[in-house]
């Protein structure tokens, strides 16, 4: 018999991941570290890790890695790729880091289509402050500062940030995938490496939209956790290519 | 197609979403605390009908579960 | 040349690769500039959504391991103290310009030194400095620069040039050296990806307590070592000075003609200009408080390199303080009378 799953190479051996229980953050580091294994390119790699869950990211990845100011991973990411075009930079970013205190940053980067790929986690809550509203939280969802749900008068609405970057020109490439089920997955890690692509092939701007279950947040379990994904996030904020002006 | 697989349990954070998605119904949770405090998950596969299928390992968040297939 | 075109050539000369700004009076003709400029050399200009986005892309840049730089003025350079901090504490080269104006807030677009507190003592958050450099002349804006870019790389922290929207509109001959500096320059911790090697890693988070504390530590033997090697000042006849300005900028220069003035009326005044204005030239204006007795600090605020300098003399002589903010300039002509009435008061208090 062959094996034919293993640990990803560029997954750091002895560091357990800190994540909780189900969380997205670990399959998604599983997929990033599995793609930059069959791509081939642990040594073009430069990754923006994010002020969040994932902030200590370059635990896990054995690449090149630069902390950015919470918010600001996608201009860190212009200044790098700017002077080093041939490597491959990628920024992995939350809700907040990407949707609220980064949107400027995100919009212009996409608007210049800087030749980057970023990958967005998105929970609808602030993971590692505790479960917070978030831009991307849901109406009537209850978070620590919604306790009775979220309300659009008093909070305003959800953002689709895929629908929002669409509209600009720079965008090349906009995706929004899942890791609630085996076959979200594989369709996540395709995503990456297709964004991973249209990089390589300087054809500019792309955003993978990773729907990702927080159990501890969500105050549910892992298997509610990805349940709710299909039942209700799905409907706020569906699958599929947005956006696709590659060529 | 045999397969087995190969389960970690130090690594395994008791989120049992590999055993919701085999579709044998060959993962059950153990009575064994690891070291983290938690009821770690067992491949139990007597009359082996696994497959090799690998939708545990590609599930699993803390890439905890290893696959072979012959 | 103009003052903020010759901050852009010089840069150029010294191998800046990258330069990234957002248009703020008074430095548009920097940005500018280096839109122009950039190009034709073959290196990397943006024009940023904003000057936090333009701190953060220099971040970038120089954990890739190039020379960069950004420029902005007061209110911009307020936004940039988070990135400032950030590269301070991750061991990051830059230079990074302001051509300061009237604050606070919004204020005018005239020339004022409001800023010396926020460059000088660390303007973002957490324990670290910058090294700040004051250009009084346009030729000085050019070999500032070059120095500013050589002593953020040796010591792997950014670096100020504290101008002021007169430096930057007013024009002067200048010389620039050959252009010697290559762009890129091997740094053993810049991110080019892990070739046959670990990943490399550059981030400012330490959780652990100790370590945290070791890193400030670290940090703080690096600025004694900058206080150590780097201060720079400048005189203007203060051998036998009884009493002395100290004055740095477009102050430099105003009190310069009014000094050569009061010099002509046999009032022994003479002047101390900070090139460094961190680090502050303490020592030698301690020195200097052994046999002058009176200090007149003359700024373009409402005083703070004053408290520097009352610092700086622990209790040694007598500080007197003239400042205009807001853009007010003070004529030499104005300032040597102001000087001279304080002289002959100090004179008569002292024969009291």
């Amino acid at each position: 018999m062959k094996k034919v799953y293993a640990w990803p190479k560029s997954l750091k051996r002895g560091v357990p991941f800190h994540y909780c229980p189900g969380c997205g953050h670990s399959i998604i580091h599983k997929l990033i570290a599995q793609v930059i294994d069959e791509m081939g390119i642990r040594e073009k790699v430069i990754c923006v890790p994010p002020a969040g869950c994932a902030v200590l990211a370059y635990n896990y990845l054995d690449i090149d890695m630069v902390e950015a100011p919470h918010g600001r991973a996608a201009a860190v990411a212009t200044g790098i790729k700017r002077v080093l075009p041939q490597n491959l930079v990628f920024s992995y970013q939350g809700d907040g880091d990407l949707a609220a205190i980064g949107t400027a940053e995100t919009i212009h980067a996409a608007n210049r289509s800087e030749n980057i790929s970023i990958f967005f986690i998105n929970n609808a809550v602030y993971g590692m402050t505790g479960g917070q509203m978030a831009p991307t939280t849901l109406l009537g969802q209850k978070t620590s500062t919604s306790l009775g749900g979220r309300e659009a008068k008093r909070d305003g609405y959800p953002i689709d940030m895929c629908k929002l970057l669409a509209t600009l020109k720079g965008a090349v490439y906009l995706e929004r995938t899942a890791v609630n089920s085996p076959a979200n997955i594989l369709k996540t890690k395709k995503a990456i490496i297709r964004s991973f692509q249209i990089q390589r092939d300087d054809q500019g701007f792309s955003l993978i939209d990773i729907l990702s279950p927080c159990p501890t947040n969500w105050r549910m379990n892992s298997v509610e956790s990805c349940r709710w994904i299909d039942e209700v996030m799905i409907k706020v904020y569906p699958l599929g290519v947005i956006k696709d002006e590659t060529k | 197609m045999k397969g087995y697989i190969e389960i970690d349990p130090e690594l395994c954070k008791e989120c049992v979403l590999c055993i919701e998605v085999c579709p044998k119904g060959l993962i059950k949770k153990s009575s064994r605390l690891n070291l983290k405090g938690f009821y770690h998950v067992m491949f139990e596969d007597k009359e082996k009908q696994c497959a090799g299928c690998s939708l545990c390992a590609i599930i699993c968040p803390e890439a905890a579960i290893e696959v072979y297939r012959g | 040349m103009r003052g903020n075109d010759a901050i852009g050539e010089a840069a150029i000369v010294a191998g800046c690769r990258c330069y990234f700004g957002y248009p703020i009076t008074p430095q548009n003709e920097l940005i500018e500039y280096m839109a122009r400029r950039m190009p034709e050399e073959g290196r990397v200009f943006i024009q940023s959504e904003s000057e936090l986005a333009a701190i953060n892309m220099v971040l970038g840049a120089s954990a890739a391991g190039a020379r960069v730089m950004t420029s902005s003025s007061s209110p911009g350079f307020s936004l940039k103290q988070e990135g400032i901090s950030f590269m301070a504490g991750q061991e990051l080269p830059a230079v990074i310009v302001n051509i300061m104006r009237g604050g606070p807030g919004l204020g005018n677009i005239a020339p004022a030194q409001s800023d010396y507190f926020q460059a000088t003592k660390g303007g973002g958050h957490g324990d670290y400095y910058t090294v700040v450099l004051a250009p009084s002349s346009v030729q000085e804006m050019a070999d500032l620069t070059i120095d500013a870019f050589r002593l953020a790389d040796l010591y792997r922290n950014p670096v100020i040039i504290l101008g002021d929207g007169m430096l930057g509109q007013m024009m002067e001959p200048v010389e620039f050296p050959e252009k010697g500096e290559k762009t890129d320059l091997h740094k053993e911790y810049a991110l080019t990806g892990a070739k046959g090697r670990p990943g490399r890693l550059i981030k400012s988070l330490i959780l652990d307590t100790k370590e945290m504390e070791d890193h400030n530590w670290k940090l703080a033997r690096k600025y004694e070592r900058i206080k150590k090697n780097e201060v720079r000042y400048k005189t203007f006849k203060l051998e036998d000075a009884d009493m002395a300005v100290v004055a740095y900028g477009t102050s430099a220069r105003i009190a310069k003609g009014a000094i050569k003035r009061v010099r002509e009326e046999g009032l022994k005044v003479g002047l101390i200009q900070p090139i460094t204005l961190w680090p502050f030239p303490s020592q030698f204006i301690r020195k200097c408080g052994r046999s002058i007795k009176d200090f007149f600090v003359f700024e373009m605020s409402t005083g703070q390199m004053l408290y520097d300098v009352k610092l700086a003399l622990e209790g040694e002589g007598r500080v007197h303080f003239h400042g205009r903010p807001g853009g007010i300039i003070t004529t030499p002509l104005e300032l040597s009378r102001i000087i001279a009435r304080h002289y002959y008061r100090v004179k008569k208090e002292k024969e009291r």
